[in-house]
């Protein structure tokens, strides 16, 4: 019985993830519109054109091979595996520990990686620009996020996240200096990871500084809106990350209480709505960048995460 | 009696290379002669795979032969008995592969005599139990291998990379000579076990390991002893490339755990300094250098130098938690290195044959010549491909295992109490997670430029699919690549006895564990499931394509890719390999290479073409190998006047050398 339980958890938060992504971008969208005083799409948007892309025709580039059609599939099913491990309205589900947060680290570089070969596979120059780009963005961000990772390890004692979650919840963690700093790595990354402004636009087409968009042009129909929708589980991932390493109140521990969960839920979707409207002020205060400022932006975070590190490594204090 | 047998298939290879020279004029010799390699070698493999898993006492025989006070003594402990599945793994699998490859060899001739020696030579070094037959083994492997790499010797640059490559064999060999002799000591005590049971001062042993980091380090192409590697291997015919790149870079790697986890004894926190920093340096640089080039091969033999500087950086934290005790974090570090040894021995020996089917098929490496080959070769580019993802470390394969294991004993290092290494450690750890990443962006861009977009030849339009047995030999690889990434667990305690032997630890028994995870130290710290998260993967993304398939669409319309309105663009307009590597180029290249970009526009009205000129210096070469080559050739140059002198002049320089010796040795202590 309570296998099957734990079982439909971890379903209804695969179910969670899916469901929400979209919600969360559209959220972010109409903040947007609505601090340029624009009324901006309504909320539901998102899905309305999910829907409609999936029931249109794919029309593929005349040199696509067998790869282009099915990397779509695989990036959404792995950004959709990574999103489902991040502890979101409860921690330690039956399959938390298959991956350690290294590991989904690495299974997003996986999803990164296929939709970069994706990019050349039509053989234009737009998909080269995009690809080329997005893994010099990836040369930087990866190693930064690792060294978040082993920041917050050094402090947790463990990569496991649900084991994160419940140390950051305790009273153990207090101020620490290495936190801080890991904090906004992580908030530097999870901006580049996403390819949100200052790094990439998430909502131009056509522009020669765009990296995502450009690498993922050729795709239309279904796979486009598989590739859209695992772009929304990938924002949604690192929300859910940053809310449950620094803002885990809320997400009940092992205990198979309904009202637990129903506060897990509530907390979660309140942290959801925090940070994605953080998110949308953030992208309306800030112009982008330039696409070479950008590695001395994540360089920064680079820097950042190393130091952290480092007072981890040199005192126990920090 | 495993030895014996073992023996014997090294005696049967070193047979076959006589019966190769009689047969080389004959049609079917590369059949006979790789068929019987293959045979032998799998016997090797299965020989060395029972004596690892099933782990009987060490065997060993001493032959009458060699130094007379001495003899040869051969052993198989568990140490020798991974890597001989590591060297005849590689080696039945570069049989197989060149059974189809060989049949397109020039010269069959000057390749069919050295392939079955050098396979000989490779087991020999890891059986030897003394230095004699050891060094003697080594110098057989180098010179072996240096035929082979100047098997094609009329292109000039071949036999410049023989030269370099002859060169720092030679000066490798040097350097581990000294270090034996240092550690057999006045008596000429060379068996190990001699060298074993006597204790070295503090002074000596640290001599002993600069020097075998020099000798084993130069062979494995460490930063900066790495400069004829990426030469070197590239030249040779492909089989044998995957033989240096995948496999004799591991032998020695064994060379250097022979001596600095066996035979010297307890290791001084300090050594594991210099192996942490060279080995995080070699990463990153030689994943940048693969960066840089444009010729397929030499991508491979750089991003063969990064895994060496892996593989390094987890020895040297092996030797760091040895040093203080810390036994079980030192089974972990030593686990990692050793399972990486394995894994990318399989995907780069996966990779070169790739590379080899490419070069048969389209007759070049340069990358720029190539392009949409996942059209004409399907199937080699499908396991080129697993062979990517493999070596970028992307789960579930297996190159992600090793690196998820060196992560986790970085994360067990803040125990260790000394200050240097609290500093050292989390800059290596991010060398590592950047050399990761980068080798991610370097395997993109090989795949994508080689076998995705366009062909950007005639050639490359016009590649056929390769044999069967080269296409067996990849699958075999990248079959095994996955089985290791998805049950890393099987693995993982198939090296305890190993990692027992040289650390006094082990890792827990993974094989036991639920779902058969991997848990190397406790569920609650940490733990991956790559058998798991492969499967959500499949599953996940079958069901989704059902349900799309199904309920949504499934019909699909080609069309002209979105050229910007301009028809017809040729497959020149693509992203080549340069400029794939810009970006990158400008973010690291200005440091480490000196790139400099030099553009020339014309001036309007001008019908003269605009150029774009990519600078890039070798630093390494440029400053520690010119200066030398430079002094050499000049004192060389002044010496030549020598050559020339009467008769009486020579007879007064003998007389003087010889005045000097007698007063030397009458003065001597």
């Amino acid at each position: 019985m309570a296998v099957i339980y734990d079982f439909a958890l971890q379903g209804a938060q695969m179910l969670l993830v899916l469901l929400m992504a979209p919600l969360l971008t559209g959220f972010v969208r109409k903040v947007k519109a609505r601090l340029l005083s624009r009324k901006g799409p309504p909320l539901l948007q998102p899905y309305r054109d999910l829907l409609k892309l999936m029931r249109k025709d794919v029309v593929l580039a005349d040199n696509a091979s067998w790869l282009f059609r099915v990397i779509p599939y695989l990036v959404f099913a792995t950004t959709w595996v990574a999103a489902s491990l991040v502890p979101t309205f409860r921690s330690g589900l039956m399959f938390s520990w298959t991956a350690d947060l290294i590991a989904i680290i690495a299974v997003l570089g996986s999803a990164r990686f296929f939709l970069a070969l994706a990019g050349m596979d039509a053989g234009t120059s737009f998909g080269g620009i995009g690809s080329s780009r997005e893994v010099m963005i990836a040369s930087l961000a990866e190693p930064a996020m690792l060294m978040i990772v082993f920041a917050i390890a050094l402090i947790a004692g463990s990569t496991q996240l649900s084991t994160m979650a419940a140390f950051m919840n305790s009273a153990e963690v207090g101020l620490r200096v290495s936190l801080g700093l890991a904090l906004i790595a992580l908030v530097i990354v999870a901006v580049a990871e996403n390819a949100r402004i200052p790094v990439d636009n998430p909502a131009t087409h056509l522009e020669l500084t765009m990296v995502h968009e450009a690498m993922v042009l050729e795709y239309s129909g279904r796979h486009l809106a598989l590739i859209e929708l695992a772009a929304s589980l990938k924002l949604l991932l690192y929300v859910s990350l940053i809310a449950c390493l620094f803002a885990p109140w809320g997400i009940s521990p092992a205990i198979i209480a309904p009202a637990a969960l129903m506060i897990g839920a509530a907390a979660y979707v309140g942290k959801l709505g925090t940070l994605g409207f953080l998110l949308a002020v953030f992208e309306t205060a800030i112009a982008k960048m330039r696409v070479f400022r950008v590695p001395e932006f994540l360089g920064a975070a680079l820097m950042l995460a190393l130091l952290a590190t480092l007072l981890r490594f040199v005192s126990r204090g920090f | 009696m495993m030895v014996t047998v073992a023996l014997f298939g090294v005696l049967t290879l070193v047979a076959l290379a006589p019966i190769a020279i009689a047969l080389s004029a004959k049609p079917n010799a590369t059949g006979f002669v790789y068929g019987a390699c293959l045979i032998v070698t799998l016997i090797l493999f299965l020989l060395a795979l029972h004596s690892l898993l099933e782990h009987p006492a060490a065997s060993t025989i001493t032959l009458p032969l060699g130094l007379p006070w001495l003899g040869a003594h051969f052993k198989i402990d568990p140490l020798s008995a991974f890597f001989l599945v590591v060297v005849n793994l590689g080696a039945a699998a570069a049989s197989l592969f060149a059974l189809g490859y060989g049949r397109h060899e020039e010269s069959p001739q000057r390749v069919l005599p050295f392939f079955p020696v050098y396979l000989a030579a490779m087991n020999l070094v890891v059986l030897a139990d003394d230095a004699f037959s050891f060094l003697l083994s080594w110098e057989l492997m180098s010179l072996s291998s240096w035929a082979l790499v100047i098997t094609d010797h009329r292109r000039a640059e071949n036999r410049r990379a023989g030269y370099v490559y002859l060169l720092m064999a030679s000066f490798g060999t040097l350097t581990l000579l000294l270090a034996f002799g240092l550690m057999a000591g006045g008596d000429g005590a060379y068996a190990f076990d001699a060298i074993r049971a006597a204790h070295p001062t503090i002074g000596t042993a640290a001599l002993v390991l600069i020097l075998a980091l020099i000798g084993a380090g130069s062979k494995a192409g460490l930063v900066p002893l790495h400069a004829w590697l990426p030469l070197a291997h590239p030249a040779a015919p492909s089989h044998v490339s995957a033989l240096m790149s995948g496999v004799m870079t591991k032998v020695a790697v064994y060379g250097f755990i022979r001596i600095a986890f066996d035979l010297l004894g307890t290791p001084q926190w300090w050594w594991s300094l210099v192996v942490l920093a060279l080995g995080g340096v070699t990463a990153v640089m030689g994943v940048l250098y693969a960066l840089m080039q444009r010729d397929l091969k030499r991508v491979l033999a750089y991003s063969t130098i990064e895994n060496i500087g892996v593989i390094f950086a987890s020895l040297g934290l092996a030797l760091a938690f040895k040093a203080y005790a810390m036994d079980v974090a030192a089974a972990l570090a030593l686990t990692a290195a050793l399972l990486h040894v394995f894994n990318h021995s399989l995907f780069k020996s996966l990779l070169f044959f790739g590379a080899g089917s490419v070069l048969t098929a389209t007759g070049t490496r340069d990358m720029e010549q190539l392009g949409g080959l996942i059209h004409r070769m399907p199937q080699t580019a499908f396991v080129f491909l697993i062979g990517c993802t493999a070596i970028s470390a992307l789960p579930p394969l297996n190159g992600f295992v090793s690196e998820w294991l060196s992560f986790q004993a970085i994360l067990l290092s803040p125990q260790l109490p000394s200050w240097g290494l609290k500093l050292m450690v989390p800059a290596v750890g991010a060398l590592l997670a950047l050399s990761a990443a980068l080798a991610a962006a370097c395997f993109v861009r090989a795949f994508g430029i080689v076998f995705l977009g366009r062909p950007r030849s005639s050639e490359a339009a016009a590649a056929q699919e390769t044999d069967t047995n080269s296409l067996a030999a990849m699958y075999a690889l990248a079959a095994t690549c996955l089985i290791a990434g998805i049950l890393p667990g099987i693995f993982i305690d198939a090296l305890a006895p190993v990692v027992q032997a040289l650390t006094g630890a082990r890792m827990p028994v993974q094989t036991g564990a639920e779902w058969m995870s991997i848990v190397p130290i406790a569920e609650s710290r940490s733990s991956y499931n790559g058998l798991l998260v492969f499967a959500f993967m499949v599953i996940t993304g079958m069901a989704t394509a059902f349900a799309i398939h199904r309920f949504a669409s499934d019909k699909i319309r080609r069309g002209p890719a979105w050229g910007c309105g301009y028809p017809d663009a040729s497959p020149l307009t693509q992203y080549s390999a340069s400029s794939f590597a810009q970006p990158i180029r400008r973010v690291f290249g200005s440091l480490v290479f000196r790139a400099r970009e030099i553009g020339t526009m014309p001036p309007p009205g001008s019908r003269a073409p605009a150029t774009l000129t990519v600078q890039l210096r070798d630093l390494i070469w440029d400053f520690a190998y010119a200066p030398v080559a430079n002094a050499v050739g000049l004192i060389a140059e002044r010496l030549n006047y020598l050559q020339f002198l009467t008769i009486r002049s020579y007879l007064t320089l003998v007389f003087a050398a010889l005045v000097i010796l007698l007063m030397v040795l009458a003065t001597w202590p």
